[in-house]
């Protein structure tokens, strides 16, 4: 059995401590030890953070005849961390037209995630 | 001069005085007049797009303009008369405000209360005495948050961040998801001057390199920046002889908040020196009687949500004050003890509820913030200049307090 | 065809340029930066000096003192502010009385309004002068001005009156075809009868297309650090030291607009185009001024500059006529006290030219100064309210620290400005604490809708120096 350890730090963003958790995996990525944390949130964070992370996008997107040249936006929900700069460029493909009330949905399921991209203001 | 008069006056339409307009007409107050400099309400928080706030306030995960719309919102629905586009120019000796727009000229406001709510400025890189060149491509993070979310400019391809403030990491992410790329993020202190969260979503996540104890000690380039040099900074504060260079186009300094008090300096209100706003009791009430202030313009606070609950207490306030029923006359002074920047409110007065709020000078361990009297005695993991300590005070410990001369907040190390 | 062009825009030149607009001739000034003002004049104090400092027998003591005169007359017509704030010289140490007893007893010779002031009176002119100093010099008749508006008010009172302004310019050859000069600037060619050479730190290389060079320009840097504005009257006058026999030191400023400024440095550089801040130069600075008023720190620092003095080989201000071409007249090596001379300066070129050969006739009509822009912050209540009704723009602020408006911004641009440091040396907009932090988009707004140039174009002063690097 193969004895090669993969170490990954993550710092924990669950309260004001900061905890710097080290997840320990095997080749095969299973996860095989989690140190450093000094609660149960830490630990949750940790290996979600090394298996799946999921983050908010937030970005504008180019509007015309509005006030402003640019519509602030965000995900409806978590997108994986990794899939953040393909769902930019499919961002970057919008041209929205006033007016855009708060919570339409500009791009809907974005990269097939399941998550919308919607305006989160008036314009 | 057209002349008009109402109950409250409100100067700022952010976080703070649209919660503050809001409770005011809550609490009954008929005249509430909201006046903003900006084609439309809402302050800075509309070019914060990114999410986080609302967290506290509203348990909801919301962006900057979303948070705006919920008060946004409110406002319209109200009695709250706003004025846009309109600036605050004066307040004479008397208290009376002198507007000034585009289609009105000048107003000449008379009210019973005034709240201010003008937040705060960033500090600039001349304050912070970087010597070089004066080149374009220099900016506060604000400014070029500004530009890439509103006016959709990017300021430029290659970045450093100066300062490891809230303001500038989030901008590093901005940069980066935009196409720019962030070089280094430079840090004076040795531990970072914003939220942990930030230097994780904001540097980790797109491995820009944070540089504690490091700082830019010179700027290059003759119409443009060119580049910087950058020392390492020994722990008298002073730079090393380790220097490295980084090309760049541009930069962005996050080097701290200063509250805007062109306006407060005017009534004139006695400046706290440390804080840069004024002295202000726990009704945001300021040392003179009928002007209140909150938020930002009042001292620097970590999130909208905090200013959003100073601004409902200085309405509310100056809704009392206009209906005669604000008593303060009995005030115990807040002082800033060991290891402790500042504390805000400067006054007790209230017997039934106070949060009071304090940034303290470094980053420190377990340790315990007291006070006089044993009357708080919080234990902290951990303490962090970038991460306001907010004390609760209920009607038993402020009774207490009503006992003392002075309420001294101290942060020690637990032994 | 001209009769004269001037060679550089900066105060002398304008001052010039203005001078000679009041006579029947075609005068044209060329310029190589984007606008005028952008060379030694963009680093200048804007002080008016008393004559005290300098040698009446030489050409620096004998036009400081007539320019001295001319500034009251000079900044009504211009609409100008001017405050004869006085200059007060400080003895640090023992050493330092003889030298301050000698230059009143030649102040006084020369008639220069100036007395001793000593221990309580002289603290009660300078309250926050150091314990330790107990002797000065008072000279009254020394004053502040605004430069920067000075220079543009020059400028565009000289384009009211008929003189050409080419822009952007530099000068890359100077020829001539016997009759007269032909000057290659930019992509241009200029024919003109007489030069006046007022290039500031290129003036000893532009002299030598002309063949005119006996003189060479050895540049000196200065940095400057402007205080906090809060710090109400932290001085109410000019405060020196006792100068040396190199320099007049560092001072403590009292600007027309009521802040401090403290410097300048001298460095001699060898770079022409060196305007950096030093940390070296900001110690020297604090270190020297705390010693006159020890309360000032480096966190009331709002901003910093540096600037770059033409200094001649001479030492002395170079104006007239050159000898291998007469027609070629320098107004070189114009260090300080430049901008009190300035004045002085354009009046000796208009008759060295004059004593030439030129025929000066006075025009007939000769356009005073009509200022396009009231400062809406300065004016009464009841004028803003007037200056609103008449142009809605003056409602719209747009410095919020400085309280500039969008009726003055667009007034710049109408009148020249074309870039964000244009504005803001004309305006002030982005001169305040926040420093273009919240006017910045907004100037740059105006700048496009009126320039007609998309924002991306736009730069701080040429060249280079785009704002922004795209539009997304």
């Amino acid at each position: 059995m193969s004895d090669r350890i993969n170490e990954k730090k993550f710092t924990c963003i669950m309260c004001p401590l900061g905890c710097e958790v080290t997840v320990k995996s095997n080749e095969s990525g299973q996860i095989t030890e989690v140190l450093g944390n000094q609660c149960v949130k830490g630990e949750k964070y940790a290996r979600d953070e090394y298996s799946h992370p999921l983050r908010v996008l937030t970005s504008t997107v180019a509007i015309e005849g509005a006030q402003f040249a640019r519509l602030p936006v965000r995900t409806s929900g978590l997108i994986p961390k990794d899939r953040i700069f393909d769902s930019m460029k499919e961002i970057r493909k919008i041209k929205a037209k006033a007016p855009i009330k708060l919570g339409a949905k500009l791009i809907e399921n974005i990269l097939g995630l399941n998550v919308d991209m919607v305006a989160t203001r008036d314009l | 001069m057209k002349k008009i008069s109402t109950d409250i006056i409100i100067i700022g339409a952010g976080p703070g005085g649209m919660a503050a307009a809001l409770k005011a007409g809550e609490a009954g107050v008929k005249k509430i007049l909201l006046v903003d400099r900006l084609p439309e309400p809402g302050g800075i928080l509309q070019q914060c797009i990114h999410n986080g706030f609302g967290l506290h306030k509203f348990k909801k995960d919301l962006t900057g303009p979303e948070y705006a719309d919920t008060y946004i919102k409110k406002i319209k629905n109200s009695n709250i008369e706003v004025l846009l586009q309109t600036m605050a120019i004066e307040i004479t000796k008397d208290n009376k405000v002198i507007l000034a727009n585009g289609s009105d000229g000048l107003i000449e406001v008379s009210s019973k209360a005034i709240v201010l709510a003008m937040g705060c400025r960033e500090r600039t890189r001349q304050q912070v005495s970087i010597p070089g060149t004066r080149p374009s491509g220099i900016f506060t993070a604000g400014v070029a948050q500004r530009f890439v979310n509103i006016e959709g400019f990017m300021p430029g391809k290659e970045v450093v961040v100066v300062g490891s403030g809230d303001i500038g990491m989030i901008m590093a992410r901005r940069m980066t998801l935009e196409g720019a790329r962030v070089h280094a993020v430079t840090e004076l202190l040795p531990y970072p001057g914003g939220l942990t969260r930030n230097i994780v979503q904001c540097l980790n996540d797109f491995n820009i390199p944070l540089h504690l104890n490091h700082n830019v000690i010179k700027i290059y380039g003759k119409d443009r920046v060119t580049g910087v040099k950058i020392a390492k900074i020994n722990n008298k504060g002073e730079p090393t002889d380790e220097t490295f260079e980084i090309s760049c186009d541009t930069l962005l300094f996050s080097v701290g908040l200063i509250p805007e008090n062109e306006l407060s300096r005017m009534v004139p209100l006695e400046i706290n020196p440390i804080t840069g706003g004024p002295f202000i009791d726990d009704t945001y009430q300021t040392k003179r009687p009928g002007v209140f202030i909150c938020g930002n313009a009042a001292f620097v606070n970590d999130l909208a949500d905090y200013v959003s609950c100073e601004g409902e207490i200085a309405g509310e306030a100056a809704a009392n004050y206009v209906n005669g029923s604000l008593n303060t006359v009995t005030k115990v002074s807040v002082v800033a003890g060991e290891n402790i920047r500042f504390v805000a409110p400067n006054f007790i007065t209230r017997t039934d509820h106070v949060t009071l709020y304090a940034r303290v000078t470094q980053q420190m361990r377990d340790v315990t913030v007291s006070s006089s009297g044993g009357i708080i005695n919080i234990k902290k993991q951990i303490i962090k200049p970038s991460e306001m300590i907010e004390m609760e005070l209920d009607s038993e410990k402020l009774k207490k307090i009503k006992e003392l001369k002075e309420l001294v907040i101290d942060v020690r190390p637990n032994k | 065809m001209y009769n004269v062009a001037i060679i550089g825009g900066g105060i002398v030149g304008n001052a010039i340029a203005r001078e000679l607009s009041r006579y029947e001739l075609s005068v044209v000034l060329i310029e190589k930066e984007i606008e005028v003002s952008f060379g030694t004049s963009k680093a200048n104090s804007g002080i008016i000096h008393s004559g005290i400092h300098d040698d009446p027998k030489t050409l620096k003591g004998k036009l400081c003192l007539q320019g001295n005169a001319l500034w009251e007359e000079l900044s009504k017509e211009l609409k100008i502010p001017f405050n004869r704030v006085g200059e007060i010289l400080v003895a640090r140490s023992e050493d330092d009385l003889p030298v301050l007893k000698k230059m009143l007893d030649n102040a006084k010779a020369i008639g220069i309004p100036s007395e001793m002031v000593e221990g309580k009176r002289l603290h009660e002119l300078e309250p926050n002068l150091s314990g330790k100093i107990n002797t000065g010099v008072l000279a009254p008749t020394a004053g502040v001005i605004p430069p920067y508006e000075m220079t543009y008010a020059l400028y565009e009172n000289a384009m009211q009156n008929g003189v050409k302004y080419l822009l952007g310019s530099k000068v890359i050859n100077i020829a001539t075809d016997g009759k007269s000069f032909v000057i290659t600037a930019g992509d241009k060619e200029i024919k003109a009868d007489y030069v006046i050479n007022t290039a500031g730190v290129y003036a000893d290389e532009v002299a030598k297309f002309a063949g005119a060079d006996n003189f060479r320009i050895l540049p000196r840097k200065g940095e400057e650090y402007i205080l906090d504005k809060r710090l109400d009257n932290i001085n109410n006058h000019v405060i020196f030291p006792t100068p040396s026999p190199i320099s007049k030191g560092v001072l403590i400023i009292k600007t027309i607009e009521g802040s401090t400024m403290i410097g300048p440095t001298a460095d001699d550089i060898k770079d022409k185009e060196d305007t950096t801040t030093t940390e070296e130069g900001l110690k020297k600075i604090l270190d020297f001024v705390r010693t006159m008023i020890p309360g000032i720190q480096k966190k009331d620092i709002i901003a910093s500059f540096a600037g770059i003095r033409p200094v001649s080989n001479t030492n002395d201000f170079i104006i007239g006529g050159s000898k291998t071409a007469p027609c070629f007249i320098n107004a070189a090596g114009i260090q300080s006290p430049g901008l009190t001379a300035a004045p002085a300066i354009a009046l000796m070129v208009a008759d060295l030219l004059k004593k030439s050969g030129i025929r000066l006739e006075k025009k007939r009509k000769f356009n005073k100064y009509d200022k396009p822009h009231r400062r809406f912050t300065l004016a009464s209540n009841k004028d803003k309210e007037l200056l609103i009704k008449l142009n809605k723009a003056y409602g719209n602020i747009v410095c919020r620290c400085e309280t500039v408006t969008e009726a003055e911004v667009v007034a710049a641009i109408r009148n020249g400005a074309k870039t964000v440091d244009g504005i803001k040396f004309r305006t002030r907009a982005g001169m305040g604490r926040c420093q273009a932090g919240f006017c910045l988009h907004h100037v740059m707004k105006i700048l496009s809708r009126e320039l007609g140039i998309p924002e991306e174009k736009l730069t701080k002063r040429g060249g280079g120096s785009l704002i922004v690097k795209e539009k997304r």
